[in-house]
């Protein structure tokens, strides 16, 4: 019996009860999230169509609405260096934006480095690699904190250097060039280094996001946490598992059914993979009512 | 009764136990992790980032130092240019990456008077004080091989001085004699750094195969005299009358012309 369990694939019995589709719903919509985002930064430069300029650092939608990344902006103002009312006004829309829907939406949702570590996260799955060097989850505060207190000290966005996150996002819409070296770098990383090793350990960006987690509104929620069968798939593909413990297992200490951990990426993988349909995504409201997506 | 009593203190002290080592342990290598990277980046910074020199800011770029805290590598400014004269630096170049350049010698800065690559910087890294195209200070052209220079081969060339926007004021051309031939002028292209925006045309119309003028960033090539430096016939001209009037009351000796 233990050998069947370990024989049986992630993700197979929800794919079996639920059909194909249901069963990759979420990463479907993520990876469409994904590839949508950077293909309208790339209407300008391919098509002419100027819908959205610049990069994820910066960017303006129509030429007039601005958006200014958190992680870019709070690096120049830890610097020293005072913020034009453009930079202010677009942080003020991301901030609004990712404080509802929780801040590591943007970990799933749109980063592209996230493409590339669930590739080595799937790959280490099916191979069967060890989990290699366990670094702490706490690694990417402390990364923050450096991250943050470089500018202070020197005066310089240090980060941005190497911060593959940006280099690649800037490579695809500006000209790749040896770029996509950062992208076999992280994906190495995970997959022989560390597991979950990059956006679960040491990246700072999504450190910083997960900070604005805590007033979210859109969580993943164990709503039919009394129907699980221990199967343990969400575990297996949460990039985060920590996360899901309380609020599937946690009804006897009154925790849940709300994944109120700062670090769910709010991928919707445990949604996909879970057979009996116990996690849902929720909007919720100071009433405790909420609205099932 | 007593199995309960000796369990509860036991083992939850135990386990908060190995959880504080554990705790302290797993932060201490985080934090490790982070002060080894951020110190490599701070060196590098220090190490690899002299002026790039063959790469030229855009027009009302801070200085380096200060653009390079406040430039936040959108490219907001490499697509409102209208010639597509900026890019943005890539790993394997040697400017800082992500940020914007330009080279003269491929697409020079066509100095347009609306500035949109200032007015679409969103954090100030392009000074929003530079209005008038004009003032700004983007590099110094400099005319760099007076061996292949044809002008200075007593040739009558002058196309830097010709397509200058600043005609007349950024490079004039300055007359001397042909030593070589005796009998013929030489007009010499003589930049002058109080009105050369260092857009690069003259660079990027050079005839020759490689530009015997370039535009050089300012902090490379302009020198420093010193505060302590006063020209006397400066002086002279700010005062109106000679600085040390005794030296005109001396008595004229038999090669003296002035009468």
């Amino acid at each position: 019996m233990g050998s069947s369990v370990e024989v049986r694939k992630v993700g197979e019995e929800a794919k079996l009860k639920k059909g194909w589709f249901l069963a990759y719903k979420w990463l479907i919509l993520r990876r469409f999230s994904q590839v949508f985002i950077i293909g309208i930064f790339l209407l300008g430069p391919l098509a002419g169509i100027w819908f959205i300029t610049g990069n994820l650092n910066a960017s303006l939608i129509l030429n007039t609405v601005p958006l200014t990344d958190p992680f870019l902006t709070l690096q120049v103002w830890m610097s020293g260096r005072d913020l034009e009312s453009q930079a202010v006004i677009g942080l003020v829309i991301v901030l609004g934006f990712y404080l509802f829907v929780g801040g590591r939406v943007f970990c799933s949702w749109v980063c592209p480095i996230n493409i590339v570590t669930d590739m080595a996260s799937w790959l280490r799955r099916v191979l069967g690699l060890p989990k290699g060097i366990d670094l702490s989850r706490t690694t990417r505060y402390w990364m923050l904190a450096v991250v943050f207190v470089l500018p202070a000290i020197g005066g310089q966005l240090y980060w941005e250097m190497i911060n593959p996150v940006s280099i690649v996002q800037r490579g695809l819409i500006f000209g790749i060039g040896i770029s996509w070296v950062a992208v076999v770098m992280v994906f190495l990383f995970d997959l022989l280094v560390s597991s979950d090793g990059w956006c679960g350990r040491i990246c700072p960006m999504g450190a910083l996001y997960s900070l604005l987690t805590p007033v979210a509104r859109l969580r993943v929620t164990a709503s039919w946490r009394d129907k699980c069968n221990d199967c343990l798939d969400c575990y297996k593909v949460c990039p985060e598992p920590h996360v899901i413990k309380p609020a599937l297992k946690g009804e006897s200490l009154g925790l849940g059914p709300k994944i109120l951990d700062i670090n769910c990426t709010n991928c919707g993988r445990c949604i996909d993979v879970c057979a009996p349909n116990v996690f849902e995504f929720a909007i919720n409201f100071s009433d405790n009512s909420r609205i099932s997506l | 009764m007593v199995d309960e009593v000796s369990k509860k203190p036991v083992v939850p002290v135990q386990k908060k136990r190995v959880s504080r080592r554990v705790f302290l342990t797993d932060s201490a290598r985080g934090a490790g992790v982070a002060l080894i990277v951020g110190t490599g980046l701070w060196s590098k910074a220090k190490i690899a980032h002299p002026i790039p020199f063959r790469e030229i800011r855009p027009p009302g770029a801070l200085p380096e130092e200060d653009f390079l805290g406040r430039c936040i590598r959108c490219g907001l400014c490499v697509r409102s240019c209208p010639y597509d004269t900026l890019r943005l630096s890539k790993v394997e170049e040697p400017g800082v990456v992500g940020t914007p350049f330009f080279k003269a010698r491929e697409v020079p800065c066509e100095m347009c008077e609306d500035i949109p690559c200032v007015a679409a910087c969103p954090t100030g890294a392009l000074d929003k004080g530079l209005t008038d195209i004009e003032k700004s200070r983007m590099g110094l052209a400099v005319l760099s091989d007076q061996e292949t220079c044809l002008n200075f081969l007593g040739l009558r060339c002058e196309v830097c001085y010709r397509v200058c926007p600043v005609m007349d004021k950024a490079i004039t051309l300055e007359r001397s004699q042909n030593q070589r031939t005796g009998n013929h002028a030489m007009f010499i292209p003589t930049v002058h750094s109080d009105h050369c925006t260092g857009c690069g045309k003259c660079e990027r119309s050079c005839v020759l195969t490689d530009a015997a003028i370039n535009v050089l960033p300012i902090a490379l090539v302009k020198g420093e005299m010193g505060k302590h430096y006063r020209l006397g016939w400066v002086e002279k001209e700010k005062k109106g009358s000679p600085l040390v009037p005794s030296i005109m009351n001396k008595p004229l000796g038999q090669w003296g012309k002035d009468k």
